[in-house]
């Protein structure tokens, strides 16, 4: 009776977990388990990106002039370096699916150093903002908002200015928490890969760790335009 | 339906693609386009970035249908959340 079911899945793979027919449904279910969460995160970030929405059309020269005070050097390099993670994290993937062990970890060691990179530029930037009295409302004790360092566009009133700064931070920062998680989930993806853990046949938390990682990503491909590049054209105009 | 493994050239391919949208998107950024341009090339780079995120790193393109549903639901609810609000707010000074 029970005797077969458990034979069955004893000759199977050791990762293969009971209730599951076998690994390919089991790799379907972790899949669309993340798509699911990804679809709450979507609509997390979605709340943000409408506010964003809402106050740059209400007041579109005082986020044009606070936009301009951010670096856009250290916002593109920050780009290039998340694109750059996303490609070893796919590579890391790639590497499991094809048995390559060594370069499974490699890839996976090197999409943390990138993460690790992208928050110390993001770490440095947030520094230069709290230099230039550009951290909102009162939260640094004795060092309220002051937009005096911001060059501002005609029309542009500080307390808007401020509100950019608000959704900056909000944005940025909740984009940064989800880095941080994802350099955590992925170093304990690390610590059982250089174990050997995943290999062609299993490897769905390497497959959705990715998934996640990726769309942190994505956040950041529509935060870079939207928070770095929105007003740059109204000071250089070429 | 077991597991599609993308290939290398493709994945190169992609990489290389957003690192030129990357670049596209801070030229453009840099030019003063006329109208509303700006903006809409700017979102125009990025949702095809993304695009190519999803389609490819997230391995969408060969998922099965009901991760397609899954994924175009969030864009679906996405909508609904800015045009019903948007709705609203863009039309109150219409009164």
């Amino acid at each position: 009776m029970a005797d077969s079911v458990a034979i069955k899945h004893e000759a199977s793979h050791p990762a293969l977990q009971h209730h599951f027919e076998n690994l390919e449904q089991q790799r379907e279910a972790a899949s669309l388990g993340m798509w699911v969460f990804l679809v709450t995160e979507i609509m997390f970030f979605g709340g943000m990106f409408f506010a964003y929405t809402l106050y740059r059309t209400k007041y579109p020269a005082a986020f044009a002039s606070a936009s301009n005070h951010l670096s856009l050097p250290l916002g593109a390099i920050n780009t290039a370096v998340l694109i750059f993670s996303s490609f070893t994290m796919a590579m890391a993937v790639y590497s499991a699916q094809t048995g390559k062990r060594r370069n499974q970890v490699v890839c996976l060691a090197l999409t943390i150093l990138l993460g690790v990179t992208f928050l110390g530029i993001k770490a440095v930037e947030y520094h230069d903002k709290y230099v230039d009295h550009l951290i909102p409302g009162r939260l640094i004790p004795g060092r309220p908002f002051s937009a005096s360092d911001v060059h501002l566009l005609p029309g542009a009133a500080p307390q808007n200015v401020e509100m950019f700064y608000w959704i900056y931070f909000a944005m940025t920062g909740m984009h940064a928490v989800h880095m941080i998680i994802g350099v955590g989930l992925l170093s304990v993806i690390l610590f059982f890969a250089a174990r050997g853990k995943y290999g062609p046949e299993y490897h769905n938390p390497v497959e959705i760790s990715g998934l996640y990682w990726h769309f942190v990503d994505i956040i950041w491909i529509f935060l870079f335009p939207l928070l770095y590049l929105l007003g740059r054209h109204l000071e250089h105009g070429g | 339906m077991s597991e599609h493994i993308v290939s290398l050239k493709i994945y190169l391919s992609i990489f290389l693609a957003l690192l030129v949208g990357t670049a596209l998107t801070v030229w453009a950024g840099l030019h003063d386009f006329p109208g509303q341009l700006n903006v809409i090339i700017a979102l125009t780079i990025a949702v095809v970035k993304a695009t190519l995120v999803v389609l490819y790193f997230m391995h969408v393109r060969y998922s099965s249908r009901l991760i397609w549903v899954v994924f175009t639901s969030a864009l679906f609810w996405l909508a609904i959340l800015f045009a019903l609000t948007l709705s609203d707010y863009w039309t109150r000074s219409w009164l």
